[in-house]
C-alpha cells in the first residue's frame, strides 16, 4: 500500500520516465540515439571537412583505408571513399538527410493518417467501411512494393521519396488512431462531453485525440525508424535519393562496389551508422510500447 | 477401501509480489464410489487442490509439503511417466469450460481415439468402438456422426458430455470434476450432474466435485468439505455440513442460497470481499469477515472433530439449524 | 464454401482492377505517358507515329479502357532495351526469383519454428531470450545492409560460398532450377538466407506468442490430464492450433517475398525478375516496370486469396461459419 501512495505522489511523465529506466537496454539505446542526433545535427561544426563542398575534397585521398592521413593533414578514422571524402563527415552528413527524411516522412504520414483515422472513426457507415477497405488493401502490399510503385511513378530525389514514403505508412496511423477513437468515443467521458453539448470537433481533438497519443507515439517511432530503412534501401538501389542528396543508403550504395576488393570501410561504416540509428529508434520504440501499454500495466 | 488420501498438502504459488500459499494444508481421503464436495468461493484453493492431485500444478506453483496416496502409493515419488501413465487412465479430470477444455481442431474422434491408445496398445477401430460407446453411455444421440464433428458444432452441454466420456473412457478409479457446470445453463447443469453420478455409480469410480455452489453438491456428494483461503474450514456428511453447519463460513454460504423453504425469508450475504490471498490476516485467515471473532481468533485455530466425524477449524462453532 | 470462393474472387478482380488505374493514371496523368511509353531515343517522327499508334490524343477515358485491353490480353508493349515483349522478358525472369522465394519459405519454416518453440516453450532460458533478441535484430536490420555483411564475412572474407550470380541449373521433374545442382544450390544459399531473415524472425515471433499463449489454454490441460505424452500434447494440440496463424501468415508473406527479392536480387546479382524491374526503372524502360507491377499485382491478389482458402479449410470454426452465412 505504501509504495502505491508513493506513485501517486510522481507527476505521470516522472512515472513513465521512472518506468521507461527499467529497461537498461533501452536507456542505453535513448542514449546513443541521442548522441547520434546530436551529431548529425552538428554536422558543420564538428566534422574535419564539408564532403560535398568540391574545394575540400582530393580525389587523391580516394579509398584510403581507416586512420590514414588525408592530404590536407587531418587523420581519415574512418578512411575514405571512392571519391576522396572523409567517411566520418559523409557519414554525419549522411544521418542528418537520412533522419530529415525519415522524421519529415514520418510526421506527414502520422497527420494524414491521423486526420483519415478520425474520419473513419467519427463518419461511420459507408466512409468508414470505404476508408478501411482502402487501408486493408494497402496494407496487403508490402511498403517497398508501395514504395516501388510510387517511385516508378514519380521519380528519384528528396520530394518524391517523402511522398512515396507517406504513401507506404499512412495506413498504419490511420487503422491505429481508428481503433483507438472508436474505443475511446464509447467511454463515459466522451458521453459527458457530449451531454455537455460540446462540439463534435471539440471532442474530438480535445478528448478523443489526446488519448490516441499513446499508441501513436508507439507506431510513430516504430515507422520512422522503417521510413528511414526504406528510404536507405530504395537509395542502395539506386531508385531514392540522388547522389546529391547522400544519405546513408547513397553512400552504402557507393561502396558497394569496392567492397568486392577488400575495401570494405567505405560501405561497412555508413552501414553501421545507419544499423545503430534504426536498432536504437526500435528499442526505444519497443520500451515506449511496453510503458504506453495499458493492458501490460501491472 | 481409501481410493485417494491427502494428507497435509501444501501448494505455493512462488509469485514475484509474495508467496500465495494457494492450498495450505488440506487433508481429506476418499473411498471406493464416495463422492466429495469440495466447496469454496473463487481463489480458495480448491481447483489447485485438484490440479495437484492429477500433477498438474502449472510453474509457478509447487508442492511444497504433505503428501497423496492413490491406492497407497505416494504420488510425489512417481516419475514424470509413471505420473503421466496414471493420469487419464486411474485418474481423470473434467473441467469448468466445456468451451476451452476439447481441442477446437481436432475432431471428437481424434481426440477420443488418442485418450485411450496413450494407455492401451488397441487398434484404432477397436478404440474408435470404445469411443462411440462412450458418447452412448453419457446419452449423445447418434454418436457416430458426434464422433466426426468438431467441437463448435456441438452445444456446451454438448461438449460437457464428451468431456465426461473421455474421461470415463478408461474407467478411473478417481474422477476430478472442476466446477464442470459452472459455465451450463441451469437445466443443463441438471442433466450433467445426473450423468457423471451415474457413471460413477455404476463403476465405483470415486469423485471429487469442485463447485462454488453449495445448492449442487447438495444432493450429489456424500461427504461435503468447505475451503476458506487454501484450508478445509469445515468437512463432514454431506447431511450434516448442510443442515447443521458449525462454520461461521459455512454458515454464511448457507445463507446466500436461495431455496423453495426460505420462501420469504433475506437471503443473508458474507460481508467483506474474498481475501487477498498475499495478505491474509494472522490466525483465522476468515476472521476480517467474521461476525463472531475476536481476540482467540488471532491464533490459528486447530480441527476439532466430533463423534460423527463432522470437523471444522473454528473457535466459535456455530449450532443453528438450517431450516430443512 | 462455394459463396466464399465467389465472393473472394470478385473481390480479387476489383482489386487488380484499382491497381491498373493506379497504374495507368500514375503513368498517365502524373507522369508523361510520352515519356513513359516511348523510347527516350526516339526521333519526332516516330514520336508523333507512335502516339498515334497507342491512342495517346484519345481521350483519357478511352486511353484506359486501350490499356486494360492491353493488360487482359498480356501485351505491355515492347521493352526498349530487349526489343522484345515485356511481359515475355517477365516471365523469363521469372523461375530464378520464384525458386529463391521458396527456398526462403522453406527456411522460414525450417528455422523459424523450432527456434520459435523453444523460446515459448522455455521462456526463462538463456538461449530462449538469444532467440528473441536475434529475431528482434532480424526485424529492424533492413535485408541490404544483412545482404552486404553476408558477402562480406561468407564470400569476401572466408571465402565458402559465391556472392553473384545464379549458379547451374538442371532439370528434374520437368522443372529446370538451380535447387538440383551443388553449384546452384551453393549460389542460391546465401540470396534465400538473406531473403528469409525478416521471415524467420516473423516465424520465430508467431510462434513464440502463439506457444506462450496456447499453453495456457484449457485444453493443453486437458490433454494432459487425459495422460498423453507431451511429444504428442505439443506436436499435434498445440501445433494445430498455432499452426494456422503461421501458415496464414506465410502464404501472405510469400508476396512480400517476391517483392523483397528485388532488394536481395540487386545485392547478389541475381538474374530474377526483381532485378530486371530495378535495371528497367534505372534505364528508364517503362514497359518492362509497368509489366512487372501489374504481374506482381496479380500475384499478391492470387496469393491473398488462396491463402484465405486455405485459411478456412484449415480452420473449421472459419469453415462452418461461411456455411452458414
Amino acid at each position: 500500500m505504501k509504495t502505491q501512495a508513493n506513485i501517486h505522489k510522481e507527476t505521470p511523465l516522472q512515472r513513465f520516465w521512472s518506468e521507461f529506466c527499467e529497461s537498461r537496454i533501452a536507456v542505453g539505446a535513448l542514449f546513443i540515439l541521442i548522441v547520434i542526433v546530436v551529431l548529425a545535427t552538428l554536422a558543420p561544426w564538428i566534422t574535419p571537412q564539408n564532403p560535398y563542398d568540391l574545394a575540400q575534397v582530393d580525389v587523391l585521398d580516394g579509398k584510403l583505408p581507416p586512420g590514414s592521413e588525408a592530404f590536407t593533414g587531418y587523420t581519415m578514422w574512418l578512411g575514405s571513399d571512392g571519391a576522396g571524402r572523409d567517411l566520418y563527415s559523409a557519414i554525419l552528413y549522411g544521418i542528418r538527410i537520412s533522419l530529415t527524411v525519415g522524421l519529415a516522412a514520418g510526421v506527414i504520414a502520422l497527420i494524414i493518417g491521423t486526420v483519415i483515422g478520425l474520419v473513419a472513426a467519427y463518419a461511420g457507415g459507408r466512409v468508414d467501411a470505404f476508408i478501411m477497405r482502402a487501408v486493408d488493401i494497402q496494407l496487403s502490399f508490402p511498403a517497398v512494393l508501395i514504395a516501388l510503385v510510387l517511385v516508378a511513378i514519380l521519380g528519384r530525389g528528396i520530394d518524391k521519396i517523402i511522398i512515396a514514403l507517406v504513401a507506404a505508412q499512412w495506413a498504419y496511423y490511420a487503422r491505429t488512431v481508428r481503433a483507438t477513437a472508436l474505443v475511446e468515443s464509447a467511454r463515459e467521458y466522451v458521453e459527458a462531453a457530449r451531454c455537455l453539448a460540446l462540439s463534435n470537433t471539440r471532442i474530438v481533438f480535445r478528448h478523443v485525440l489526446p488519448n490516441c497519443l499513446a499508441p501513436l507515439i508507439v507506431i510513430g517511432t516504430v515507422q520512422t525508424a522503417s521510413a528511414i530503412a526504406l528510404e536507405s534501401t530504395l537509395s542502395f538501389l539506386g531508385v531514392g535519393l540522388r547522389q546529391t542528396e547522400p544519405s546513408l543508403g547513397v553512400l552504402i550504395s557507393n561502396g558497394f562496389e569496392y567492397m568486392m576488393s577488400g575495401r570494405y570501410w567505405i560501405s561497412f561504416f555508413p552501414g553501421l551508422a545507419l544499423l545503430l540509428t534504426i536498432v536504437t529508434i526500435n528499442l526505444v520504440g519497443d520500451q515506449l510500447r511496453d510503458v504506453l501499454n495499458p493492458r501490460l500495466k501491472r | 477401501m481409501t481410493v485417494i488420501s491427502v494428507e497435509g498438502l501444501k501448494t505455493h504459488f512462488l509469485t514475484r509480489a509474495g508467496v500465495v500459499r494457494a492450498v495450505d494444508g488440506v487433508s481429506f481421503s476418499l473411498d471406493r464410489g464416495e463422492v466429495m464436495g469440495l466447496v469454496g468461493e473463487s481463489g480458495s484453493g480448491k481447483s489447485v487442490t485438484g490440479f495437484s492431485i492429477i500433477g498438474l500444478v502449472d510453474a509457478p506453483g509447487k508442492i511444497v509439503d504433505g503428501s497423496i496416496f492413490f491406492h497407497g502409493d505416494d504420488l510425489s515419488k512417481l516419475s514424470a511417466r509413471q505420473m503421466q501413465a496414471l493420469r487419464g487412465s486411474r485418474i481423470a479430470m473434467i473441467f469448468q469450460d466445456p468451451m476451452m477444455t476439447l481441442n477446437p481442431v481436432l475432431r471428437i474422434d481424434t481426440q477420443m481415439i488418442e485418450a485411450i491408445r496413450a494407455h492401451e496398445k488397441v487398434s484404432r477401430k477397436e478404440a474408435w468402438t470404445r469411443a462411440r460407446d462412450g458418447l452412448a453411455q453419457v446419452g449423445i444421440p447418434s454418436p457416430e456422426q458426434r464422433l466426426r464433428a468438431y467441437p463448435h458444432q456441438l452445444s456446451g452441454g454438448m461438449r460437457q458430455r464428451v468431456a465426461i466420456a473421455i474421461a470415463f473412457l478408461n474407467n478411473p478409479d478417481l474422477l476430478i470434476a472442476d466446477e464442470p457446470t459452472t459455465a451450463l445453463d441451469v437445466t443443463i447443469q441438471a442433466q450433467i450432474v445426473h450423468v457423471a453420478q451415474k457413471l460413477c455409480r455404476e463403476r465405483g469410480t470415486a469423485l471429487i466435485w469442485i463447485t462454488h455452489d453449495l445448492a449442487v453438491v447438495a444432493g450429489l456428494a456424500d461427504r461435503i468439505a468447505v475451503m476458506y483461503a487454501g484450508r478445509i474450514v469445515e468437512a463432514g456428511d454431506t447431511d450434516d455440513v448442510i443442515d447443521h453447519p458449525r462454520h461461521p463460513y459455512t454458515v454464511g454460504l448457507l445463507g446466500s442460497v436461495p431455496s423453495a423453504n426460505q420462501r420469504g425469508q433475506r437471503l443473508t450475504q458474507i460481508p467483506g470481499m474474498t481475501p487477498n490471498m498475499l495478505a491474509l490476516p494472522e490466525g483465522c485467515a476468515f476472521r476480517d469477515r467474521c461476525t463472531h471473532s475476536d481476540n482467540q481468533c488471532s491464533k490459528a485455530p486447530q480441527v476439532s472433530t466430533d463423534e460423527r466425524g463432522h470437523a471444522i477449524r473454528c473457535f466459535h462453532p456455530q449450532y443453528v439449524k438450517t431450516p430443512a | 464454401m462455394t459463396a466464399f470462393i465467389i465472393r473472394r474472387l470478385l473481390q480479387a478482380v476489383l482489386v487488380v482492377f484499382l491497381m491498373s488505374g493506379i497504374v495507368f493514371f500514375g503513368v498517365n496523368v502524373i507522369g508523361d505517358p510520352v515519356d513513359m511509353l516511348i523510347s527516350p531515343d526516339a526521333d519526332q517522327d516516330e514520336i508523333a507515329r507512335t502516339i498515334e499508334a497507342l491512342g495517346l490524343d484519345r481521350p483519357i477515358g478511352e486511353q484506359y479502357l486501350y490499356f486494360l485491353k492491353g493488360v487482359a490480353t498480356g501485351d505491355f508493349g515492347k521493352s526498349f532495351i530487349f526489343g522484345e515483349p515485356a511481359l515475355k522478358l517477365i516471365l523469363q525472369h521469372m523461375p530464378a526469383t520464384v525458386e529463391l522465394a521458396l527456398l526462403s519459405l522453406l527456411m522460414a519454416i525450417v528455422f523459424g519454428i523450432p527456434l520459435g518453440l523453444y523460446a515459448g516453450l522455455y521462456p526463462d532460458r538463456k538461449v530462449s531470450k538469444g532467440i528473441v533478441a536475434g529475431s528482434i535484430l532480424g526485424f529492424s536490420l533492413p535485408t541490404f545492409w544483412v545482404g552486404l555483411m553476408m558477402i562480406m564475412l561468407f564470400a569476401v572474407i572466408l571465402g565458402w560460398l559465391p556472392s553473384t550470380g545464379r549458379g547451374d541449373t538442371a532439370v528434374f521433374l520437368g522443372i529446370e532450377s538451380s535447387l538440383w545442382t551443388r553449384d546452384g544450390l551453393s549460389h542460391l544459399f546465401l540470396p534465400a538466407l538473406n531473403l528469409a531473415l525478416t521471415n524467420i524472425s516473423l516465424v520465430i515471433r508467431l510462434t513464440r506468442a502463439g506457444v506462450r499463449e496456447a499453453m495456457h489454454q484449457d485444453y493443453i490441460k486437458f490433454a494432459r490430464a487425459k495422460g498423453l505424452p507431451e511429444s504428442r500434447v505439443i506436436s499435434v494440440h498445440l501445433m494445430k492450433n498455432i499452426l494456422i496463424p503461421i501458415v496464414t501468415v506465410l502464404g501472405l508473406e510469400f508476396g512480400g517475398l517476391l517483392a523483397f527479392s528485388v532488394v536481395t536480387e540487386s545485392i547478389f546479382a541475381w538474374p530474377g525478375m526483381g532485378k530486371l524491374l530495378i535495371d528497367s526503372l534505372l534505364q528508364l524502360d517503362r514497359p518492362v516496370v509497368v509489366a512487372y507491377l501489374m504481374i506482381i499485382v496479380l500475384f499478391f491478389v492470387v496469393i491473398n486469396l488462396v491463402v484465405d482458402i486455405l485459411y478456412s479449410i484449415l480452420d473449421p470454426r472459419v469453415r462452418l461459419r461461411d456455411q452458414g452465412a
